[in-house]
């Protein structure tokens, strides 16, 4: 294994880049391989001395490893300073926390916008499908090098929450806990079909000229920034987008044309062009893709949910839904705790009453706050970490 | 002693050590704490306040949200020992299904019950002509959530219609600590304020 020349001083400064060299590929559910992987994460807190306190989140659809510190792409803070800070639910004083960009991802970790050592150009289209799967194996790969043989939690929200699934099926002896927030064990026909609207958005746009654009030539941007708009809609609930803009309008009176009259029609825009500047077209391909395929019944199970989570019966699992959630509903949480009841697993689940959808797993949510810390105050004890 | 408390001590003496036990309306989880503590079982808890769920995680316990009426379907068939129903069944929507429901969940259950028999109950019915108020039924009619009240003697028949084999009872009354009793006895419809019975299969 290659790796970055003094990792163990990286870990102490919040991580960096690790690679990992063709004696090491990452196989893929695809059928492929990957020869050269470089995964970029963030850790915040140290590990103690038993290696008992790490912590791994996994990210959602868009997200990447910048949790609780600043987004050095944006400038803005972390995207779960929530969640993760001192006082907070995960609190760096207390816990080992990692969180690694997905592959396929393009805040660091190889995806189809890095380079292929064998072209030498970007991978684009070439890049390899890949799966929720094939993120944990890559997620395990980091979790090795870093030492760490068991993990005290696995954490994640939305696509997060389906890696913190597939750690349960895949990896049970590896974890002691799971919490899995508004997600789902598959993704739904209504999910695909949004998906599918925002990857046609994109591949409709002129410059993406089939994936091959390059980083400094023009990229399709018009086509990301709606598959963008059309998916923020998606986390967001009925009510709170009336009660966010209702029809408020964005000046004096209507244009009588097609600017951006109302307020959430800018709104969405902004969520859009902003989307842009942090984000990879082809990634998005790829990873909605990845979501698309995540079905841990049929991979699995043999069909029966249960039965990927026979090797998890030790394993405390979190489950947590949001009542106005309509991307991944309480009824996809409770499936989920059906089954790990029905294969004997610690289930714990928690419908949290909400208007703020699918992303009031990001938001200020006392309930959820209030929720997880007791769930991992009451794991830690039992663990043994002070 | 109060009441909820002595309850608890028949309901976890009734348990064998090291059992898969599901609490049904567990609340803030005391009695699953208690069970884990005292006889050190694998428990499992269904509450349908998110506070109360909240409560039972920061205690450490597995328990899921839920409703005794809609939700006892998602347990798999005799995956635990004990099914415990404690001063819920009068709460529910469906008694009889769920009764019927904890014996395909597990292979015993344990039910506690207000008696609407108990003599504090048929004197202020009587003498004052309104629904009772008494110390284990607390509420007025309109705000209670009790909405299928019974008495020792209707239990027994339901049981009997159900073909469920009543192992043992127990009553409560006047805060003092439970005592067997025999679940047909007519006196006991007078004197019990509350009664816990250990339910199996007939067949």
């Amino acid at each position: 294994m290659s790796r970055d020349v003094g990792l163990q001083q990286l870990v102490g400064v919040d991580g960096g880049l690790i690679r990992f060299g063709p004696d090491q590929p990452l196989a893929l559910d695809s059928g492929g391989q990957l020869k050269s992987l470089e995964i970029a994460y963030r850790t915040y807190g140290k590990l103690n001395a038993e290696r008992s306190n790490a912590v791994l989140i996994c990210h959602a659809l868009t997200g990447d490893q910048h949790v609780a510190s600043v987004n050095p792409l944006s400038g803005k803070p972390g995207w779960w300073t929530q969640v993760v800070g001192p006082g907070r639910p995960l609190d760096p004083e207390r816990f080992f926390i990692i969180c690694s960009n997905v592959v396929g991802g393009c805040m660091g970790t190889t995806g189809p916008s890095s380079i292929d050592p064998e072209t030498q150009r970007a991978y684009g289209l070439s890049f390899p499908m890949i799966t929720i799967a094939d993120m944990v194996r890559a997620q395990v790969m980091l979790v090795d090098a870093l030492g760490i043989e068991t993990l005290f939690a696995v954490v994640g929200g939305s696509m997060g929450g389906m890696q913190a699934m597939q750690w349960a099926a895949d990896y049970p002896e590896r974890i002691y806990s799971t919490i899995c927030i508004a997600a789902a064990a598959r993704h739904s026909a209504q999910n695909i079909a949004f998906h599918e609207v925002g990857r046609q958005a994109i591949m409709a746009d002129p410059n993406w000229q089939g994936g091959e654009y390059g980083p400094s030539e023009v990229r399709p941007e018009k086509g990301l920034a709606v598959a963008r708009m059309a998916a923020h809609i998606t986390y967001l609930s009925e009510p709170a987008l009336q009660r966010k803009f209702g029809r408020e309008l964005q000046g004096d009176g209507l244009s009588w044309g097609f600017d951006a009259d109302f307020q959430v029609e800018s709104y969405l825009r902004h969520q859009g062009t902003s989307f842009v500047d942090r984000f990879d077209a082809n990634s998005y391909l790829y990873i909605t893709r990845a979501v698309d395929y995540f079905d841990l019944a049929a991979s699995r199970g043999g069909g029966v949910l249960a039965n990927a989570f026979t090797g998890a019966r030790h394993v405390r699992f979190c489950v947590l839904s949001f009542t106005s959630d309509w991307l991944y509903p309480t009824v996809e949480s409770r499936s989920i705790v059906r089954a790990l009841n029905a294969a004997g697993a610690r289930a714990s689940f928690v419908e949290i009453e909400t208007d703020k959808g699918h992303d009031a797993f990001f938001l200020d949510e006392p309930v959820m706050h209030a929720t997880l810390t007791g769930f991992l105050d009451a794991a830690a004890l039992a663990r043994g970490i002070k | 002693m109060t009441a909820a408390s002595e309850s608890f001590r028949e309901i976890v003496s009734l348990v064998q050590p090291g059992a898969r036990v599901l609490d049904i309306g567990c609340g803030e989880g005391a009695l699953l704490e208690m069970l884990t503590e005292q006889k050190g079982v694998d428990g499992r808890g269904l509450e349908i306040s998110p506070l109360g769920v909240q409560a039972c995680l920061s205690r450490g316990l597995a328990v899921v949200q839920g409703d005794a009426d809609r939700d006892l379907a998602d347990f798999p068939s005799q995956a635990f020992d004990y099914a415990i129903l404690s001063s819920t069944l009068q709460q529910v929507r469906e008694p009889k299904t769920v009764l019927a429901e904890l014996l395909r969940i597990a292979g015993r259950a344990i039910v506690s019950l207000p008696n609407f028999g108990h003599w504090r109950v048929r004197l202020s019915l009587l003498t004052r002509g309104r629904m009772p108020v008494t110390a284990s039924l607390a509420e007025p009619w309109w705000s209670t959530d009790n909405i299928h009240l019974c008495t020792l003697k209707d239990f027994v028949l339901l049981c009997d219609e159900l073909d469920i084999r009543i192992e043992q009872a127990a009553a409560l009354a006047d805060g003092r600590p439970a005592r067997r009793i025999d679940p047909a006895s007519a006196l006991e419809n007078w004197r019990a304020e509350q009664a816990i019975y250990l339910l199996s299969r007939n067949s």
